[in-house]
């Protein structure tokens, strides 16, 4: 069991890490790696709210979208039964759960840590649209290629919030050290820190092969 | 309203206000469904549409939105829309092509651009010039996904829409990958960047020969 789950864990973090190999939540990513401390922050929170809308949108998929006997809303209209609603509500109902998880985060971190609410910002909210939280969700639920049990799909959401909050940190390092260097005019900002993720990518190649 | 400034409306998207070389908006997609021109053209295709249908219907009820609750509504006029594409797709396209461009439809709801054409155009202007402006930003946006995706196609896989670029060319499959994709767009960023400084190094020498 404890070793199934460190499996889960490694392979999402460094060989399918879902911002240098699946291209998820790049947005966040450049925009809030200038400092080590706001990418810090941003991947705690990240991570805080993948974990949970993984929990959730696995139970929305399993007991409301899903065809069969375990959907709640087949108890209610009995033709849904079949056809189940995956098609037709899938991306609504999952970014509903999203952005009300965003709130809740949001009015809990200004309640009980409201330092860390003041550093964070525009960015709290912001995480709504982060496509990495919403992939997470696709990819444990109608895009995995079989069945996830909800542990693992919590454990997968997890993990990929570590993924992401590691490949922040380091980039946010990188970024530290390019301010004082003279880069060529036109590479300077954006550029740079582009090439810079092409390389730190590449070397996440070296991760390939370790999990099956 | 004048014709030419609607023609303005649609025209700024392509250079002015392009959403991947001067907004750097939408770069999940952008990076991840360029490996070829195919995928492209198709998931820009479908940005497209959904951002000109999201633009005209927010233009329509912006004035029952309450401002407080605007970014919910959005979201769900995105997603209704979003989910239509995907069906669409499913229905008429290869399934081999919906495999490739896999997540990054139902992704379409969380692309920046979208969301921010609503948020600064569509919530404030009138339907047609919202449509007009949708049209020009999602064609400026598959125009861009295009340069990319032909560059990356042509250097990892040797061919351009399927075909062989030159019969001696060894392929260097690391472009389609990921690295790949980050370098080519930093360069471009960076050859972008270049070339609006030398103008305005050359305009600013013309001005000063002019003094």
């Amino acid at each position: 069991m404890i070793k199934e789950i460190a499996l889960i864990i490694v392979s999402v973090v460094f060989v399918n890490n879902f911002v240098l190999s699946k291209f998820l939540g790049l947005c966040p990513f450049l925009g809030v790696s200038q400092k080590t401390s706001s990418a810090m922050g941003m991947g705690v929170a990240v991570t805080f709210v993948m974990t949970l809308s993984s929990a959730i949108t696995w139970i929305v998929y399993n007991f409301i979208l899903l065809p069969g006997d375990a959907n709640i809303i087949a108890k209610v209209f009995p033709s849904i039964r079949e056809l189940g609603l995956i098609e037709v509500l899938k991306t609504i109902s999952y970014i509903l759960v999203i952005a009300t998880l965003v709130q809740l985060v949001e009015m809990m971190l200004r309640k009980m840590v409201p330092t860390l609410y003041e550093s964070l910002g525009i960015y709290l909210p912001l995480i709504t649209t982060n496509c990495a939280v919403l992939g997470v969700a696709l990819l444990n639920t109608t895009d995995s290629p079989r069945q996830l049990g909800f542990l693992h799909a919590t454990v997968q959401g997890f993990g990929a919030g570590i993924g992401f909050t590691v490949a922040m940190l380091l980039m946010s390092g990188i970024r530290e050290r390019l301010a004082l260097v003279n880069i060529p005019q036109p590479l300077r900002g954006l550029p740079i820190a582009f090439i810079c993720t092409g390389l730190m990518a590449l070397a996440f190649f070296g991760f390939s092969g370790m999990v099956q | 309203m004048t014709e030419q400034s609607n023609l303005k409306e649609f025209t700024k998207g392509i250079v002015q206000y392009n959403p991947l070389f001067v907004l750097v908006l939408g770069l999940c997609p952008s990076l991840a469904v360029t490996t070829s021109v195919k995928n492209g053209v198709a998931m820009g295709g479908a940005a497209t549409f959904v951002l000109i249908c999201s633009n005209f219907i927010i233009s329509i009820v912006r004035s029952f939105i309450p401002r407080e609750i605007r970014i919910p509504c959005f979201i769900v006029i995105i997603a209704a829309f979003v989910t239509m594409v995907e069906l669409l797709m499913k229905a008429y396209l290869p399934p081999e092509l919906n495999a490739s461009l896999g997540i990054f439809i139902p992704l379409i709801v969380v692309n920046c651009i979208i969301m921010y054409r609503a948020e600064s155009f569509a919530y404030k202007n009138k339907p047609l010039v919202s449509i007009l402006d949708g049209a020009g930003l999602g064609l400026g946006w598959t125009l861009s996904l295009c340069l990319v995706s032909i560059i990356r196609e042509a250097l990892g896989a040797g061919t351009i829409f399927g075909l062989k670029v030159s019969e001696s060319y060894q392929p260097a499959s690391v472009m389609i990958m990921a690295p790949g994709a980050f370098i080519v767009l930093g360069l471009l960023l960076g050859f972008f960047n270049w070339r609006k400084l030398r103008k305005s190094e050359t305009s600013m020498k013309a001005h000063m020969k002019h003094d």
